[in-house]
């Protein structure tokens, strides 16, 4: 079949019931804006399909996959489709499997990868990801020397979103490559599905540090976010403790957010917990240290114990609401 | 057992990180250099390994400028028995794709019966190098390990991803990638550095590889343009006399958060 004018093709991120992961709406959006998006579902189920048009995939391409085998069904997968549609760009989620599959998918087809972009361009040389470096303290743009780029799309970055189409489905013919892949468990889920905003790109953050002492004064966290209508976030020290799974890690190795508002309570700002949350609009911190190097970056700093401020503010907010 | 960890320096991020403006790299120049930490873990499960199974091969591999020296010393001075270091000026600003290319031609010479690297570098954040070099070298990966057993002909663990957790299993060989969810590695002490100085430490070019830097062989991703971000200053700082909260959520108001 013949496929739109300046294919991108997105490989959809998939969730163990087979939905689409909460990326799909970005990663799309992205894709739109240099191109015609093409995505790629494996082991999706009807209601996958129906949402990557929603989200504005032009052509659904679909392919069972095996939940039981470890990335190489997603990589034969991609790979089929890659050269059944010629795109001029192959967006993929900085998520942990999309990682694992665009380095395949590059090393198999000799393309040049890009990683963990916060936005995509198109100029006259060609599709140009963006990125943010060591915390957001360098802004960089990359392109490959030639040929199509595989990039991955840092979850939360892009504000894009493309209008709905009524997508052409088609189910692809995959060949089996012959990889030998792990033979993967069934996925448990980390925690309960929660009625807060998901982390990655939540427009407030309010994140925990070791001085909430334990995970039962935790809570105290957890009611300001609720009262912020906030996501939760955590230091590492916090998720070490075990107050907080480690999703919820904002740093360096963690996640790195951009949110409108991040509250840092009891969080010290190590350079690597700030290099995952000093592109925030608005950084408020609450530290009974007053030399704690995140009152450096804080746009409204409280020097006091937490235990007496974070109960007072919940209470001012709620009665704000009344 | 051979095992081969990837061990990588890195800039220091407890010091100041830079990009040359010039170039894009990593400025090396300023702030201190350290080995990866999540390498050194991923050093750490090959030693706790060796410590039951004394027949077991560490061997260190890094590529990294001739100036790393040091770091790659330091893997041997924490256990490893031996150590491969490519070094070589046409590497300098190597993306992903020449880096894995690279380091799976080092692998291959060495045979390795297991992979073990970090799942993601600190500095470049890259997070995708475990399963190129699977994918080059033909061996099944299992990346993003929070827990890892190794066997004699398998490796199992239990996977940490985006969903939630899933336990894995891969026949050797493999490789896999771990989190910093496992052990810090042991601390070199005075002794086995002393001894890490007599300890073999091959250096390798890219020609003794076979792999050519020739953008024309294979293409590359290259750095087009590099800003810096004009630092963050501090703003308002109070001390809680009893009404901080009150006059937090009153800043909120003006700016339109709440
Ligand atoms: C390679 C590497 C990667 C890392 N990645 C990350 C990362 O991704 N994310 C991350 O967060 N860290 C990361 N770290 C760890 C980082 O260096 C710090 O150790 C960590 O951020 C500290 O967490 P914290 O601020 O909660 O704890 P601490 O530094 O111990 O700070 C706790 C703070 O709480 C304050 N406090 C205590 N009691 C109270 C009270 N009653 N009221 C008010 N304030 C109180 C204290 O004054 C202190 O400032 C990394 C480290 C390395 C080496
Ligand atoms: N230059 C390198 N030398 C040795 N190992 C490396 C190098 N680059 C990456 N690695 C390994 O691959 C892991 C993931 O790196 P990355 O894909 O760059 O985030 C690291 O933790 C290392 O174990």
């Amino acid at each position: 079949m013949g496929y739109p004018e300046n294919p991108i093709l997105v490989v959809i991120d998939v969730d163990p019931a087979g939905g689409v992961a909460s990326s799909t709406g970005a990663l799309i959006g992205a894709a739109s804006t240099i191109g015609a998006p093409v995505a790629l579902i494996v082991g999706g189920n009807l209601g996958a399909t129906d949402a990557a048009a929603i989200a504005g995939a032009q052509v659904v391409l679909t392919a069972p996959g095996d939940p039981a085998a470890l990335t190489v069904p997603i990589t034969d997968a991609l790979q089929a489709a890659y050269r059944q549609v010629k795109p001029d760009a192959v967006l993929i989620s900085n998520s942990i499997a999309g990682r694992d599959v665009a380095g395949r998918l590059a090393v198999r087809e000799k393309l040049a990868v890009s990683v963990d972009a916060i936005g995509v361009t198109r100029d006259q040389e060609g599709i140009v990801a963006h990125h943010s470096v060591y915390g957001g303290s360098f802004l960089t743009n990359s392109a490959p020397t030639h040929g199509t780029p595989v990039i991955t799309v840092r979850q939360g970055a892009v504000g894009a979103r493309a209008d709905a189409a009524t997508a052409t489905v088609e189910e692809l013919q995959v060949p089996a490559s012959g990889a030998v892949a792990a033979v993967a468990g069934e996925i448990t889920a980390v925690e309960q599905a929660s009625s807060r905003p998901e982390l990655r790109g939540a427009s407030k953050v309010v994140s925990g540090g070791r001085g909430l002492g334990s995970k039962e004064q935790f809570v105290l966290v957890e009611q300001l976010a609720d009262a912020l209508g906030a996501a939760i976030g955590g230091s590492r020290a916090a998720v070490d403790a075990g107050y907080i799974p480690y999703a919820h890690q904002v740093g360096q190795t963690g996640v790195s957010v951009s949110p409108q508002l991040y509250v840092a309570v009891g969080i010290s700002g190590a350079i690597q917990h700030r290099a995952g949350m000093q592109t925030a609009k608005t950084i408020v911190a609450i530290n009974k240290d007053g030399e704690a190097p995140i009152f450096d970056i804080a746009d409204f700093g409280i020097e006091g114990d937490l235990f007496a401020v974070v109960p007072q503010i919940i209470e001012a907010l709620e009665a704000r609401k009344k | 057992m051979k095992i081969y960890v990837l061990v990588k320096e890195v800039p220091d991020t407890y010091g100041d990180r830079k990009l040359d403006p010039e170039t894009g790299l990593t400025d090396r120049a300023t702030g201190d250099v350290v080995l990866d930490e999540i390498t050194e873990r991923a050093l750490e499960v090959a030693l706790c390994y060796a410590d039951e199974n004394p027949d077991t091969d560490v061997v260190a591999l890094s590529m990294s400028p001739g100036s790393a020296t040091a770091s790659v010393r330091r893997a041997l001075a924490i256990g490893a028995a031996s150590a491969v270091h490519i070094v070589d000026e046409d590497l300098r600003g190597a993306d992903l794709g020449l880096t894995a290319e690279t380091l799976a031609a080092a692998i291959r010479r060495g045979e390795p019966d297991l992979v073990i690297a970090g799942n993601l570098s600190t500095d470049g954040s890259g997070g995708m190098i475990p399963a190129m070099l699977a994918e080059h070298l033909g061996y099944v990966q299992a990346t993003a390990l929070s827990a890892v057993e190794i066997g004699a002909n398998s490796v199992t663990g239990t996977r940490s991803a985006d969903a939630g957790t899933q336990e894995v299993a891969a026949p050797l060989p493999a490789v896999i990638s771990i989190t910093e969810a496992l052990p810090d590695a042991r601390f070199p002490n005075l002794k086995n550095t002393m001894a890490a100085k007599k300890k073999p430490l091959e250096v390798l070019s890219l020609a003794d590889l076979g792999v050519s830097a020739d953008p024309a062989a294979a293409p590359r991703t290259i750095l087009t343009a590099v800003s810096e971000k004009p630092p963050r200053a501090a703003g308002i700082k109070i001390t809680n006399d009893g009404d901080a909260a009150g006059q937090l959520v009153e800043f909120l108001m003006q700016n339109k958060l709440v």
